[in-house]
């Protein structure tokens, strides 16, 4: 018998302390919470799963990215000649190309998201933080941008620069940081007034102290959520520009690229369709269950 | 004592970060001064005109900080040639004078003479292919709002039940299918396989026509619709006054109606612009893989072949009509809310 038994009202945080385990951390309950969620532990190993196959299967798969093979063009998938997804119009096999797209998809999700990242937390943090005019000037400017049709201006910014891979995430990064930034900022300014920045400003820490140590630490929350969030809303731009001829160029190829191939031969080789749509939508569900669980988490209300 | 009021702008971020579920902290954020309805939207009247200054401007001169000018592909041109047609659209001027005109034109609403589509200006094209872009968009705005309304309201009267989980699980399959892949799909079973709806083509917008399009253009939107409407029902009807109106013996259907729904289609109203402009972008895709003649396929083909007049038009005439409908959602907002009611005095 525990200390504990003796009052079964306790919460179990108060259980732990009083049996004399080690007090956890508010990050380590999480990822325990975290752990137990079978639905994100699993999309996190499929996930990793399709980053790894798409990193590994290109360079150890015998077709090649660019071959063409003339003698089975648009052939649908057989276990012959290890074209088991298929070949496209020009006789490329598609399961590579897949794999391959993967890698580029995803590696634009990643990267779009790393600038949308610096930009809006640094950007929402200094706002939160600063308060008054330089507060509000800072948000006015998020609101306008806010009603702008940004998508629009990611086409534009793609018609007369190019159509350039690192223009194309430049532009989702840059774009995408006014939500986080907002999130940032809210959070920000209900931190702001909790005692322990209080007694941090008390003691004269500077500015940039307090934000480094104390703010952004405790903001992170709910920008590890949506930063799962964002990643596969920045794959679906990606893909969406792609599809319309906008984002990813021949050799190249993307899951969007793929999807609008695979819609203009719907008709005679649906195989071109479904194998791309498949993986983007597999990815989207993981990204969508990874943040659901990340959520539980991080934020159990 | 400083007295708390209103930011009113929190919930259209308010929306978007409640479909994620996370809070915004919008509570701490009351610092706007107090203020009336008019003053209020004349207040967003001057930050609704001054964007769209904005827009015109930096697409001007982002149209002309554009590598290479139009007519670099006809090369052949006779040099006078040249000249000529780089005068006719005012090419020669200082750049500042051609802002000007530029600006005095889409004031007018003349986008100029398009690039590409020789003999037709950007507005004639525009006011083409607008129509059918117009009518698409609204039936899905009006689907999507009727569906993902319904759907999210059953789901939260019926929380972890079966429908509820039901729908969720169908919102998730809507918000994690784009529109790209969703529309040639059901285009291959509803047109192809099954033979019951044409593959393409607008016809005069037939309704027969207009199906597959409009629950392609509209699914998203239902699934995000529906998400928001549960999570403004449940977060409503935990609230103290509904308790209150349960306290006082209404029965659960007048509670819901008169209570519940009423503050549950706010943060609904805040997602309204997002969702036009979701719809517009979902319409260059669902033009282009139903072959509609609509606006969106002149963008996608504009922006394909650097038509600059027509792509910058384009642009202008949706942010502002998404300007326009978030200026509307403030409005309704206003309306709707009470609180903010009260702090306008």
């Amino acid at each position: 018998m525990t200390l504990s038994d003796l009052n079964p009202l306790k919460s179990a945080a108060v259980r732990d302390a009083l049996d004399g385990k080690a007090s956890q951390s508010l990050w380590r309950q999480a990822a325990r919470r975290f752990r137990r969620n079978r639905a994100a532990m699993a999309s996190l190993a499929i996930l990793f799963v399709i980053a790894a196959t798409s990193i590994l299967v290109p360079v150890f798969w015998p077709n090649g990215i660019e071959e063409t093979y003339w003698e089975s063009i648009l052939i649908p998938p057989t276990f012959e000649n290890f074209h088991w997804f298929g070949t496209d119009s020009n006789g490329r096999d598609l399961l590579v190309r897949v794999f391959y797209g993967g890698r580029i998809s995803l590696t634009i999700g990643l990267l779009t998201t790393v600038v949308a990242l610096l930009i809006g937390v640094t950007y929402g943090a200094i706002a939160g933080f600063a308060g008054g005019y330089t507060d509000s000037i800072m948000m006015r400017f998020v609101d306008v941008l806010y009603s702008l049709p940004l998508l629009f201006f990611i086409i534009i910014l793609v018609t007369i620069f190019g159509r350039n891979i690192y223009l194309v995430f430049v532009a989702i990064g840059a774009i995408e940081w006014l939500t986080m930034s907002r999130i940032v900022r809210g959070q920000t300014l209900s931190v702001v007034t909790k005692e322990y920045v209080e007694s941090a400003v008390a003691i004269g820490l500077s500015r940039t102290a307090i934000l480094v140590r104390y703010i952004i630490p405790n903001v992170l929350g709910p920008v590890v959520v949506y930063v799962s969030l964002l990643i596969p809303t920045n794959i679906i731009i990606e893909s969406y520009l792609s599809f319309l001829g906008l984002g990813v160029q021949e050799p190249l190829t993307s899951w969007g690229l793929l999807i609008s191939q695979g819609a203009g031969h719907i008709d005679s080789a649906p195989w071109l369709l479904i194998f791309p749509a498949t993986m983007l939508a597999i990815t989207m569900f993981c990204f969508n269950f990874i943040g659901d669980g990340l959520r539980d988490a991080l934020d159990p209300r | 004592m400083k007295k708390p009021e209103i930011r009113t702008d929190w919930y259209r971020a308010h929306s978007t970060a409640m479909l994620y579920g996370l809070s915004i902290g919008h509570q701490a954020s009351t610092r706007q001064p107090n203020m009336n309805m008019f003053f209020f939207i004349l207040r967003r009247l001057g930050i609704a005109l001054p964007t769209l200054f904005i827009i015109v401007t930096a697409s001007f001169f982002l149209m002309h900080s554009a590598p290479g000018g139009p007519f670099d592909a006809e090369a052949n041109l006779e040099p006078e040639v040249l000249e000529n047609v780089i005068a006719a659209y005012n090419l020669d001027k200082p750049l500042l004078t051609q802002y000007w005109l530029y600006l005095r034109s889409a004031a007018r609403g003349d986008f100029g003479p398009s690039l590409v589509y020789k003999d037709f200006t950007a507005t004639e094209l525009i006011a083409v292919g607008l129509p059918v872009s117009i009518k698409l968009g609204l039936t899905a705005m009006l689907v999507a709002l009727l569906l993902g309304g319904i759907c999210g309201i059953v789901a939260a009267l019926r929380k972890n039940r079966l429908i509820d989980h039901l729908v969720m699980a169908l919102a998730m399959t809507g918000i994690a299918l784009p529109t790209f892949v969703i529309a040639p799909i059901l285009s291959l079973v509803f047109g192809l396989y099954l033979r019951l709806l044409p593959i393409a083509g607008w016809n005069d917008g037939a309704p027969a026509n207009m199906v597959l399009p409009v629950i392609a253009l509209a699914l998203p939107q239902i699934a995000i619709i529906a998400r928001l409407m549960r999570g403004g029902m449940l977060e409503v009807m935990n609230s103290q006054f509904v308790r209150t109106a349960r306290a006082k013996g209404l029965n659960e259907s007048r509670v819901v109606i008169h209570h519940v729904l009423k503050s549950a289609v706010i943060p609904l109203i805040g997602y309204l612009g997002p969702a036009v402009a979701g719809i517009m972008t979902g319409s260059l895709i669902v033009e282009m893989i139903f072959n509609l003649p609509g606006v969106g396929q002149y963008f996608v083909q504009g922006a394909l072949n650097r038509d600059y007049p027509l792509v910058m038009g384009i642009v202008i005439i949706y942010a502002s009509s998404i300007i326009l409908l978030n200026l509307l959602a403030d409005f309704v907002y206003g309306l709707l809310d009470p609180r903010v009611r009260r702090s306008y005095g």
